[in-house]
């Protein structure tokens, strides 16, 4: 589990413009991609939620709702290991501690939760964030697919 | 998508299909127009339809529940499937809204009354 294999058995990037039409063509294209490991219902489930949080932020905190780029990165390693990263060339983050404190929100007028990053540590196994203030935020998201077989 | 309802003090909400980001706002705008209009005592939202949903459901049922509470009225969750339930219960939602699988005798009947008339002579219970 800890040794990750360098080299992805498949990958596929997507590049798309900050719109919050595109948050449900995300979700769609990544759990399209992953149909190849045959996940669970469950599973992907999670993994589309998680999805869900870390591009909505790049529209929505990112970019502010301003136009913009957003990259979607996902990969598949050996033994049903998925990488997926979400990246944004927006305003980042100071205190990226502070956005992932549970039900912290930098936007309550907007009926933002605040629960973001919350649900993507509880859907994913691992979450990886690097943000720098006006040059972007990344988010890494990894976790193993069981598939159907284990359900 | 929204479908609302309002019988006998009681506003129904069906949505169905994302709830997102996207779609959260049009949601809102409708619930809210719909209760702020209606005055209901209870605002039933129906997740049965709802074919995935993320934090921005629980921006939605907090928002609505806030609103709620400043009229006296109280929300009810109805009938979501497991994988929102799962969203629902690590936003602890739960612990202000009533979660229901079933939502037989929370909706009053079409044909029975009206709203208007029940308003006028329903005696403050809360």
């Amino acid at each position: 589990m800890s040794r990750r294999p360098l080299r992805p058995i498949n990958e596929m990037t997507l590049t798309f413009p900050a719109l919050s039409e595109n948050e449900r063509f995300a979700r769609l294209a990544v759990s399209g991609f992953l149909s190849q490991l045959d996940p669970n219902i469950s599973e992907l489930s999670d993994i589309k939620t998680a999805v869900s949080e870390a591009v909505t932020n790049a529209i929505v905190h990112g970019y502010r709702e301003r136009s913009g780029e957003v990259m979607m990165q996902v990969r598949i390693f050996e033994d049903s290991r998925i990488c997926i990263k979400i990246q944004d060339k927006g305003c980042g983050m100071a205190d990226v501690e502070q956005a992932m404190t549970p039900l912290y929100t930098s936007s309550p007028e907007e009926e933002r939760a605040g629960l973001g990053f919350t649900i993507m540590e509880t859907f994913m196994e691992k979450v990886r964030v690097k943000s720098k203030p006006d040059k972007g935020t990344t988010v890494i998201l990894e976790r193993t697919v069981q598939g159907k077989r284990r359900l | 998508m929204t479908e609302l309802k309002t019988v006998g003090g009681v506003t129904a909400v069906m949505l169905s299909g994302d709830l997102d980001h996207h779609s959260a706002g049009m949601m809102r705008t409708d619930i809210d127009r719909e209760i702020t209009e209606k005055h209901p005592r209870r605002l039933v939202i129906d997740f049965s339809r709802v074919t995935f949903m993320d934090s921005s459901g629980i921006g939605l049922i907090m928002g609505r529940y806030k609103l709620m509470c400043e009229q006296g009225g109280e929300v009810i969750v109805a009938r979501p499937p497991a994988y929102i339930k799962k969203v629902l219960r690590l936003a602890g939602v739960d612990r202000l809204a009533r979660l229901t699988d079933d939502i037989s005798g929370l909706i009053p009947d079409e044909n029975e009354k009206e709203d208007e008339k029940i308003e006028q002579t329903t005696p403050q219970t809360n």
